[in-house]
């Protein structure tokens, strides 16, 4: 082959090249346009006047007189405040618990001998491809019977305990060597410490992963709270938002004030975890 | 204590010894018999201490595993299993949830086949299984493979593809409402200025047979990032060794993906689909609120099987016909789970 043979070659590969990169940039930003836009219009939404939101020509993304007073007037509109802390406490709650019970769980599955292990494991693992909306009906008068009926408490037993959790974290727990475990139980180390002092730091991608899954979960749960929570100062910011849609389906600024203030914590959370996640995912075997 | 019971152990064992000997010695038929039985008690109590030692270790092993397991275990117990077990038995009643209880049998059932509403709801949730999986399984399959490049901002682009799925619905399913709103919103203005549709023929996105492929486009959409991450997991286990070897042979990009990608994320792309599809047939709320108005109340048009189930509980309080209707959402589901699995089966 001569030399400028190669070169021709050379050329038209970086040239191919070129264009496969320009259609990667092309579908990323189109599907990237895709996803964002309806969180800007959300936003550039949530502080316009009503007549102004559909506004299209011309169309402005911040108008000329921002309506920041949307913002405030949806707290008192709606006991916002009350919808906000119902939900804090919840979702808080449900997930120190579900991360600590089931990395606790997982460990003595995943590291631990002993009898009726398969069976008790076979029991979470029979309940994962169980939709939940199988059982919430009897889950529910079970919940009434104990006299749990319109309490947050009712939804904290409901998800704070799920067959998702063990198995995530078990799956993790099973990537990590025995040997370590053994090696610490030779020099005399209790389970309970082997668990605290070694499982658990070395468990940051999956305890990252469940804390994302289960708090977007409880933050934005809605069929679970319409069930069980019944009085207004139950309610959480779902539910209440989505009372305040159905009552004034036309102040579209202030729903979407409600909207964007929904968003702000499962965003925080999501940012501050996920540079575990695509991690976390890869190790506790999600992947399959 | 360990010693001790070594010591306790001896001593046993050279009684028992002595007895034997003892009993060979004996003429007398009677006593003979009296030392055998000794002899047996004391050999029962060799195995007792022998066994008790192990079993007692044994046992505090199992003690520490189920401290463990317990708190979780416990609630686990309670709060999901109890409620299974009384949902398939609720299923073949008849009950209000405040009177008595009466067995139906399989009634609950037969008035299935003649409820037109549960037929709907059985047939659009179906038609939006069939739309959503393949849908979602394809866009967050390419959009892994886009994001798996060395692209400019990689960690912007994937951080953004995950905002749908950990977003509120109401909140984004408010957004939607207005974004496709039949006479005001962007989507039919566009449509209406640049692609010049006119007035009476813009589609209608939230009723008639329209709305399931609203609600279709909404779930990929707003699933597509959760699945992306999988898949994303999926390819970086995957050698690049492969890629080199076959970039040798001369292999064009569409070669290397249909000969490396699809065959190595087999196992991903299983449980993607497994995981899409058990999620699929729970759909309730994106129906309820994109479809539902101002009081959520689904038409025979966007109704699912869910919001039946929701229906006949909580507002009809026919608990009986209610667990039927999620005995048959469960059977779909495991059927549906079942052929999955056999399918990747027979390919091994």
């Amino acid at each position: 082959m001569s030399n400028e043979a190669v070169l021709r070659k050379y050329r038209s590969k970086s040239k191919s090249a070129a264009v496969s990169k320009t259609i990667v940039y092309i579908i990323l930003i189109v599907i990237t346009l895709m996803m964002i836009v309806p969180f800007l219009w959300m936003l550039s939404a949530s502080i316009k006047s009503n007549r102004e939101v559909f506004l299209m020509d011309p169309f402005v993304f911040i108008p000329e007189v921002p309506k920041w007073d949307n913002y405030v007037k949806i707290w008192t509109k709606i006991p916002l405040l009350k919808f906000v802390e119902n939900t804090v406490i919840l979702t808080i709650v449900v997930t120190v618990l579900q991360l600590i019970t089931s990395s606790f769980a997982a460990y003595s599955f995943a590291k631990l001998k002993f009898k009726h292990r398969n069976t008790l494991f076979l029991a979470y693992i029979a309940t994962i491809a169980m939709p939940w909306q199988v059982y919430m009906v009897p889950q529910f008068i079970m919940m009434r019977s104990m006299g749990l009926n319109d309490k947050l408490l009712a939804m904290i037993c409901l998800q704070a305990f799920s067959a998702f959790g063990v198995f995530l974290m078990k799956q993790f727990y099973e990537g990590i060597p025995d040997d370590l475990c053994e090696a610490a139980r030779i020099d005399g180390m209790s389970e309970y410490k082997i668990y605290a002092s070694i499982m658990l730091p070395l468990s940051k991608p999956a305890l990252s992963t469940l804390t994302i899954f289960t708090f977007v979960n409880t933050w934005n749960d809605y069929l679970g709270p319409l069930i069980y929570l019944r009085s207004e100062e139950k309610k959480t910011i779902q539910l209440g938002l989505k009372m305040f849609i159905g009552q004034y389906t036309a102040e579209y600024g202030l729903i979407m004030a409600g909207s964007v203030l929904s968003l702000i914590p499962v965003i925080i959370v999501f940012l501050c975890l996920q540079k575990y996640f695509v991690e976390g995912v890869a190790s506790t075997g999600l992947k399959g | 204590m360990d010693e001790k019971r070594v010591a306790l152990l001896k001593s046993l064992e050279s009684k028992s010894a002595d007895l034997l000997v003892q009993i060979q010695k004996e003429d007398n038929m009677k006593k003979k018999q009296k030392l055998i039985a000794e002899q047996q008690h004391v050999q029962r109590q060799v195995v007792k201490v022998r066994s008790n030692q192990k079993i007692s270790k044994d046992t505090k092993k199992d003690l520490v595993a189920y401290s463990f397991i317990a708190p979780n275990f416990i609630g686990f117990a309670v709060f999901t299993l109890v409620p299974i077990v009384f949902a398939f038995i609720l299923a073949f009643m008849n009950w209000d949830g405040s009177n008595e209880i009466t067995l139906v049998g399989f009634d609950n059932f037969k008035k299935l086949f003649t409820d037109t509403f549960f037929i709907a709801a059985l047939k659009n949730t179906i038609i939006y299984v069939i739309g959503t999986v393949p849908l979602t399984m394809v866009a967050s399959l390419a959009l892994a493979i886009v994001l798996n490049q060395k692209v400019i901002a990689r960690g912007f682009f994937r951080t953004v593809s995950f905002f749908p799925y950990v977003a509120s619905l109401v909140a984004i399913t408010a957004v939607w409402s207005m974004i496709f709103h039949p006479s005001k919103g962007p989507v039919n203005y566009l449509l209406l200025t640049l692609f010049k549709v006119p007035q009476d023929q813009l589609p209608k996105w939230f009723s008639g047979t329209l709305v399931l492929f609203t609600l279709i486009l909404f779930s990929v959409w707003k699933y597509m990032g959760y699945y992306m991450v999988i898949y994303l997991a999926g390819l970086q286990g995957i050698s690049a060794e492969l890629y080199e070897a076959a970039g040798l042979d001369g292999a064009n990009t569409w070669q290397k993906f249909k000969y490396i990608t699809w065959p190595q994320l087999r196992t991903t792309t299983f449980f993607v689909v497994v995981m899409l599809t058990i999620n699929c047939f729970k759909v309730y709320d994106i129906a309820v609120m994109l479809a539902g108005g101002g009081d959520g109340k689904l038409s025979t048009s966007a109704t699912v099987l869910v919001y039946y189930i929701y229906q006949n509980a909580f507002n009809y309080w026919d608990l009986g016909y209610s667990s039927a209707i999620a005995m048959v959402l469960f059977v779909l589901v495991l059927v549906v789970t079942m052929i999955q699995f056999k399918y990747e089966k027979n390919l091994d």
